[in-house]
């Protein structure tokens, strides 16, 4: 054994232009953003104000960096596999299998856990505590190991575009492929240690907003007082409580047969393969509900705030989240129907999976009422949101239809099927995220995005991806199969086609999205948002500045009702005054931590000497890994105390631009 | 394969199918005929695929899909319009619209939105229950005619038939009497696949180990397109066969001229047929020894080597492309004549 394990020259693609184009690509713009900052003299503002920051809401925005730029990554994958289905029609394409294999693992695994978990965990963290009317999470340090364990395990699934290869067996490894007879490669172990430890990352937050939901809202905020974003959330949290645990010891079975030759999942010695795939998908089916419940609340949250009315139906809205949340856990078969299962299994869980529609359904005759009878601004997160509402009553039938099982005889694992699950993650949690994104952009930054550039890129990537998806539902009901390197079919050409037009439209989307970012940034004093309060919102985190304090609230607010900064701005309006005179006290908030990013530079350490078996370095990581912990462990002083003239004079800024805008109100209109 | 591909059957109601009475009588009733009219409007006409059935569980499957779909969509349609709908009418700048900040509950209005989907879903899940039974694979069709069985077992990368019966087998080519139901039983030389000609309708995972049971029939005579519906490595996508559907007298011509034809598939054979390969031409077998395949299922017949045994000793490598190569040609067997 090497000091380097199995890692050669030999991993280093040299013979394949395009991964290794691509990583030098990648390699030089990381250098020259690394140089910029040097010679900028940014590092130790980015040290201090991000990197070891614990405010949850500078973590969210570091979460959605983050899962913004694997998403453009998942969606250079995706290119190139509609690309290569439509250029290898009876000829090979300019992919070979083994490293077209490699890229739909990629696409799927990087969108799943790199991108749309990020995502979504990252506005969690921004809002939810904001709208509790908290200064921070429950477990702040924590936060950041949760963050920077997200960024180990996806800068690992990078690394392995250079140095090795990624898993070639699909985003979920099913055994036996995945097994080392099948796959000797480093590719699957790739994908193991970056679930597993971005997998940790996920547990810890979940911990962490569950217990900041459950203990932490501000006084008189009841749980039937929350806003509903942070109700989904709560349902979100618990399901990756209750989930997470599966996937990792899934995996962790599956590395034990690849390490240490055990049988779980392996053909011989009494290994079960079916039993990965029930386990796999015990996880895996909740885990839809936990992208998608989070993007539920924001579109709650858009649809009354731009309706200019309470969310209809509050308590009903309550009910259908946990009803989906528990229900979650009992459809998993699904997935799995043509597995050979009785007709009794089937029809029970093809009943369970339908009957989770009920909840759905639900949800979206109550955003229907919410907004009969408002007065709707069609800002962008209003376009994100209806045109969530209308595609994913669509792909929610879809889902429906593959939930009976004789149907599912005939569509699964067929492109209908692919295109069913975009066609709700993309309007589902993909829309929900860029209404989230536009929504709280000038709660974090203090100016808004441009409107111009945020709806052209609305209605483009909508039209793209319709364009895009269409063709893929009737291929599928031509018989079409999913993650074919090429295609000999004449029938199905045609449509292929057509939805590599639909990816031209789509990067025309994100280019606009891009423009989108970079035109507000150049414009922003234009966009400045004075009051906090850009959309005329109603819960809490719109009573406080853009961006907010470090201490979020310079008094806890106290809550009434569903919706208190509506009261509040009522109350303001008939006192015409911005709120009661009280004085301030000293805060006292966490201190930074560089506790999380030397974790996981650590658990990157890990992960890697294990992929490639290089013991030594994979003890060091975690003597320095637990010697991380220790000394945090150690620490005496984990606060530290803003004294309230600090307080005083942060807050006077805010309170002069809120009575600034009552006597814009008071004049007569 | 690519006449089959290419063609496009005669949606015909020919008389006299033998199962089609059987299953889903009600297909042929005028009014569920209706129903499928809002779902056909946007398909492609004239298909391969699985909206264009060539046999009894094709059309079962086609059946309850377009049922499934015609009974949601009468409640997603009002509801998609209603959506639209809304959004325009009570836009900020319609004064016309009557602005109502008060309106967030309605007891009545919270009965309705939970019986809508409760009541579809109960609608539904009755037709979940009924199809599931119904179509279940392991369910024989009935029919006037004895079921031939076939037995298939999915190796890396190709499809293996044997018809145990008439001691014959074929690599990536099915042959099948029309009008007579089949019983499939699969497994899986090595990691899973999934046998599926969408023309045919359900289809079933293949698994090592392990048996599965499917029942299948053709019911004219013609020639269709199956795959593997599970990815199952590099050779993938190249895990295609032909089905021909012939008469019962071409059939029994076939069988005999591959017993005429040579080729023998005994456990040696087997072995070497189990390696990893790519875009295997069709071939047959004139012998196939019996208890194969209870042999593969049973694992008495170990599972397939993966690539490290299959690229002959060569080192398991991060991009082992040399692999097709040195896998040994399926073509004609002459290892599994020369062992005889």
């Amino acid at each position: 054994m090497t000091m380097l394990g199995k890692l050669d020259s030999s991993a280093i693609p040299f013979d394949q232009p395009i991964p290794l184009v691509a990583a030098l690509g990648v390699f030089l713009a990381g250098v020259a953003v690394l140089g910029w900052i040097t010679v900028k003299g940014y590092w130790p503002y980015l040290w201090n104000e991000w990197i070891s920051s614990v405010d949850h809401k500078r973590i969210g925005v570091m979460y959605i960096v983050l899962a913004m730029l694997m998403l453009l990554r998942g969606f250079i994958d995706a290119i190139m596999m509609r690309t290569q289905q439509v250029l290898a029609i009876h000829g090979p394409g300019y992919l070979p299998p083994e490293h077209y294999d490699q890229i739909f693992s990629a696409h799927g695994t990087i969108m799943i856990f790199f991108a749309a978990m990020p995502f979504m965990i990252g506005l969690m963290n921004f809002a939810v505590p904001l709208q509790l009317g908290i200064r921070d999470v429950a477990f702040p340090t924590l936060n950041s190991v949760s963050f920077w364990l997200t960024a180990s395990g996806a800068l690992l699934v990078n690394i392995s575009l250079v140095i090795g290869e990624f898993a070639r067996t699909g985003w979920l490894p099913y055994a036996p492929l995945s097994e080392t007879t099948y796959s000797p490669g480093v590719g699957v172990d790739y994908y193991l240690w970056s679930i597993q430890i971005s997998g940790v990352g996920t547990l810890l937050t979940g911990v962490n907003l569950v217990t900041t939901i459950l203990k932490m809202r501000a006084p008189g905020m009841g749980y039937l007082r929350m806003p509903m974003f942070c109700w989904t959330s709560l349902a979100s949290n618990l399901l990756i409580v209750a989930a997470f645990p599966i996937l990792t010891a899934t995996l962790a079975m599956l590395t034990l047969d690849r390490y240490l030759g055990f049988h779980f999942f392996t053909n011989e010695a009494g290994g079960n393969q079916m039993m990965f795939v029930n386990l796999i998908w015990a996880w895996g089916h909740p885990e839809v509900y936990i992208l998608v419940l989070p993007a539920f609340g924001i579109f709650s949250e858009v649809f009354s705030t731009f309706s200019s009315k309470p969310l209809f139906g509050y308590r009903s809205m309550v009910a259908a989240t946990m009803f989906i949340c528990i229900v979650s856990f009992m459809v998993w078969l699904h997935h799995f129907f043509t597995m050979g299962a009785g007709a009794d299994v089937n029809a029970a869980f093809g009943i369970a999976t339908s009957v989770i529609a009920v909840g759905t359904g639900v949800k979206i005759y109550n955003w229907l009422f919410t907004m009969y009878g408002g007065r709707i601004r069609f800002d962008t997160p209003m376009l994100w949101a209806l045109g969530f509402v209308t595609t994913f009553t669509v792909g929610g039938m879809t889902g429906v239809l593959l939930a009976v099982p004789p149907a599912d005889f005939v569509l699964h694992n067929s492109l209908f099927l692919v295109a069913h699950f975009h066609n709700v993650i993309i309007s589902g949690v993909l829309f929900g995220a860029f209404a989230g994104f536009t929504y709280w952009f000038p709660k974090a930054f203090g100016f808004r995005l441009h409107e111009g550039w945020g709806k052209a890129a609305f209605w483009v990537t909508l039209a793209g991806y319709m364009l895009v998806f269409v063709p893929l539902y009737i291929v599928g009901l031509l018989g079409m199969t999913r993650r074919l390197q090429h295609i000999d079919m004449d029938l199905w050409a045609p449509w292929l086609v057509v939805a590599v037009f639909g990816v031209l439209v789509m990067i025309a989307g994100a280019a606009l999205q891009i423009m989108q970012l970079a035109v507000s940034i150049r414009h922003r004093d234009k966009l400045r948002d004075e009051t906090g309060d850009p959309w005329d919102g109603r819960s809490l985190e719109w009573s406080t500045s853009s961006p907010p304090p470090v201490f979020n609230y310079a008094r806890l607010p106290y809550v009434e009702d569903e919706e208190p900064y509506w009261r509040i701005k009522q109350r303001a309006r008939e006192e015409k005054r911005p709120g009661a005179e009280e004085g301030y006290e000293p805060i006292e908030m966490p201190r930074n931590s560089p506790t999380g990013f030397v974790t996981a530079f650590f658990s990157t350490l890990i992960g890697f000497a294990l992929i490639w078996h290089i013991w030594w370095l994979a003890i060091v990581g975690f003597i320095g890994a637990y010697a991380t912990f220790v000394v945090f462990a150690w620490r005496d002083h984990g606060d530290y105390e803003i004294p309230a003239e600090e307080v005083a004079r942060i807050d006077d800024d805010h309170k002069a631009a809120q009575s600034a805008r009552l006597r814009r109100w008071e004049r007569p209109a | 394969m690519r006449s089959a591909k290419s063609a496009c059957p005669k949606n015909a109601s020919s008389p006299g199918l033998v199962a089609e009475q059987v299953l889903l009588r009600s297909s042929s009733k005028p009014g569920r005929q209706l129903l499928w009219i809002p779902a056909i409007a946007f398909l492609p006409g004239c298909a391969g695929g699985v909206l264009d059935p060539q046999g009894p569980i094709g059309s079962g499957n086609r059946t309850i899909l377009l049922n499934s779909l015609a009974v949601m969509l009468v409640i997603v349609v009002p509801t998609l319009v209603a959506l639209l709908a809304f959004a325009w009418k009570f836009r900020a700048s319609n004064s016309d619209a009557r602005y109502d900040p008060e309106f967030t509950y309605s007891g009545r209005i919270e009965l309705i939105v939970w019986s809508i989907p409760t009541l579809t879903i109960l609608f539904l899940g009755g037709l979940i229950y009924y199809g599931s039974h119904q179509l279940d694979p392991r369910k024989p069709i009935p029919s006037a005619q004895p079921p031939l069985d076939i037995q298939v077992v999915a190796l890396d990368w190709k499809w293996l038939f044997l018809y145990p019966e008439q001691g014959v087998g074929a690599v990536n080519q099915l042959v099948i009497p029309a009008g007579v139901p089949v019983h499939f039983k699969l497994t899986s030389a090595s990691v899973m696949n999934t046998f599926f000609v969408p023309q045919l309708g359900s289809m079933v995972y293949v698994m090592n180990g392990m048996q599965t049971e499917l029942h299948l029939q053709a019911d004219r005579e013609g020639s269709f397109f199956g795959q593997s519906a599970h990815f199952s490595g590099d050779g993938f996508s190249d895990m295609n066969f032909s089905v021909s559907a012939v008469s019962a007298d071409a059939f029994t011509r076939w069988t005999s001229s591959l017993r005429g034809g040579g080729g023998v598939l005994n456990a040696n054979a087997y072995r070497e047929l189990a390696r990893q390969s790519t875009n295997v031409p069709p071939s047959t077998f004139g012998h196939v020894q019996p208890g194969l395949f209870d042999a593969v299922a049973q694992q008495i017949l170990p599972p397939g080597p993966g690539p490290a045994e299959s690229a002959a000793g060569g080192e398991p490598q991060v991009s082992p492309k040399a692999l097709p190569a040195a896998a040994p040609p399926t073509g004609h067997h002459p290892q599994a004549e020369g062992a005889e």
